[in-house]
């Protein structure tokens, strides 16, 4: 058992955050959407697992590297 | 006047004589077609809609008989549209106030935190010195001057501005199909690279993760366009109008002092020059002058330009991967955006790597390449415009011989690559001088 975080490639506002706490996710699955230069890039997750944690809302500005969600594998 | 009849059908003809229907002829349909085209391609399609609406519309307006638009009154004034091409093109002004904005709305991070994509806006200008000497191979039976197969070669640098004021410089009859050409291809962009991409990078190229870009200081960005702009002055300095503008406008940005001007220069002063621009470029296509075998040429030469910048770019991250540490090798898809057509081809470089690996984010990396080949492209002209200098008559290669031709352009693009090489080095040893004095 061990957390990863998912983390922002690149500074932006996120759009969208479309999974919540409990939920299971697979390898390069679709966490959140983030708007950069005008333009909605799907950030997905680095591995498989449950959520642990969701740390933004939509609406939010976030910086490079910022930790949007955490996930518990197996 | 021997009688009141035919007095009546005189008055009758003058009267008829006065509209434009009497003086209609089939170009003018054509060019109501082509104008409809572009207008299309605005509001349908949403292509460039900023420029190929008003131009579209421009060659609209200027192609009806007796329609006094272009050229001179008879007091001797100018008419409308030759009065915003006249002051706004034929003197350079609105491209180089274009440009004003587009400084403001460019970041240089991307391209200060990762010095080497430099050289890509240079080995992206490779489809315009190819094109160049195409157009005077292929198309030698529409019989292209040198300095028209310059402008014509200028198109693949995917740079509005810099293709007007280059064309304005060598061949002000081509302004119309070559301004045309290069807005229309570079809202094409998102059709047109992917194919270049996936025909040279591997699939396992294409996934390659790029790491994180280092943060930017604010004193960097600063020292980024005085460093830029003497260069470039000091090297090209045909290009100051554009590049010193340019300059300026993002010295503006970066300063944080001038958040007024800066507005108005990215907002009002650029949307008001652009409808002056479109709508000029429009009024210079009209059926006269553009129904020739010309535009079709620079149309389809175009095209084989944006491929090949393309397809340089990309080259040259290949390249430049060869010499590269594992860690600190490239995508190189980015290099497709050397291409500049900022923001378009980051975007696309960014779709498509995240299309072969969905945790990749090139958006920022390519906009290193970007802005770079807006430099690369600048430089380019520049070039072209010193190389025919002294020149004030249309030169034929058939005079000037194709030794000279190669030469000249061997030597000036090797000199976009040295233009870009120093400005590299300059940038580095500039960021390290800084990070001693400057707090992080």
């Amino acid at each position: 058992m061990a957390q990863i975080d998912v983390t922002v490639p690149m500074v932006g506002k996120i759009v969208k955050v479309l999974v919540k706490p409990g939920d299971a996710v697979a390898e390069d699955d679709e966490i959140a959407v983030l708007e950069a230069m005008k333009m909605e890039m799907p950030v997905v997750a680095p591995a498989a697992g449950k959520i642990a944690e969701v740390k933004v809302e939509p609406g939010q500005l976030v910086e490079a590297e910022t930790v949007l969600a955490i996930i518990e594998t197996e | 006047m021997t009688s009141a009849g035919l007095d009546y059908s005189e008055f009758l003809r003058n009267i008829i004589d006065q509209t434009g229907i009497a003086h209609m002829s089939w170009q003018y349909p054509i060019m109501w077609a082509i104008a409809f085209f572009f207008i299309y391609l605005a509001v349908v399609k949403k292509y460039e809609p900023l420029l190929l609406l008003p131009i579209g519309f421009g060659i609209f307006l200027v192609n009806f008989p007796l329609v006094q638009l272009m050229g001179q009154s008879e007091q001797g004034f100018p008419n409308l549209f030759q009065f915003f091409y006249k002051y706004g093109i034929e003197w350079e002004i609105i491209p180089c106030v274009i440009f004003l904005g587009l400084g403001v709305l460019t970041d240089f991070g991307p391209l200060i935190a990762s010095p080497k994509t430099m050289i890509v806006g240079a080995g992206a200008q490779l489809g315009v010195f190819v094109t160049f000497t195409g157009t005077i191979l292929i198309f030698g039976i529409a019989n292209f001057s040198l300095q028209e197969a310059a402008s014509v070669g200028i198109i693949g640098g995917a740079d509005g501005p810099t293709t007007i004021f280059l064309t304005q410089a060598l061949a002000p009859h081509l302004l119309g199909p070559n301004a045309l050409a290069a807005y229309s291809y570079m809202a094409m962009v998102p059709l047109i690279q992917p194919l270049i991409m996936r025909l040279v990078t591997t699939r396992k190229e294409r996934t390659r993760i790029m790491k994180q870009l280092r943060p930017v200081s604010r004193v960097e960005k600063l020292v980024f366009p005085i460093i830029a702009t003497m260069l470039i002055a000091l090297l090209v300095p045909q290009v100051i109008p554009l590049m010193g503008m340019f300059m300026l406008g993002n010295f503006m940005r970066e300063s944080g002092v001038v958040a007024r001007l800066s507005d108005t220069a990215q907002g009002a002063l650029m949307n008001t020059v652009t409808i002056l621009l479109g709508l000029s470029v429009g009024a210079t296509m009209q059926a006269e002058k553009f129904l020739s075998l010309k535009p079709v040429a620079i149309f389809t030469l175009g095209l084989f330009d944006f491929a090949l910048c393309t397809m340089g770019g990309i080259l040259t991250i290949k390249l430049m991967n060869l010499f590269l540490k594992e860690k600190d090798k490239m995508n190189p898809l980015i290099g497709a955006a050397g291409v500049s057509a900022v923001p378009m081809a980051s975007r696309v470089a960014q779709v498509q790597g995240q299309k072969y690996n969905p945790k990749n984010f090139l958006l920022m990396h390519a906009m290193g390449p970007s802005v770079s080949g807006v430099i690369g492209t600048a430089s380019a002209a520049g070039m072209f415009i010193a190389m025919f200098a002294s020149v004030h008559a249309p030169l034929y290669v058939k005079d000037a011989g194709w030794g000279y031709v190669f030469m000249t352009l061997g030597i000036r693009f090797v000199g976009v690559f040295i233009v870009l090489g120093l400005l590299q080095v300059l940038m580095q040893l500039s960021c390290k001088i800084v990070s001693k004095f400057a707090k992080p």
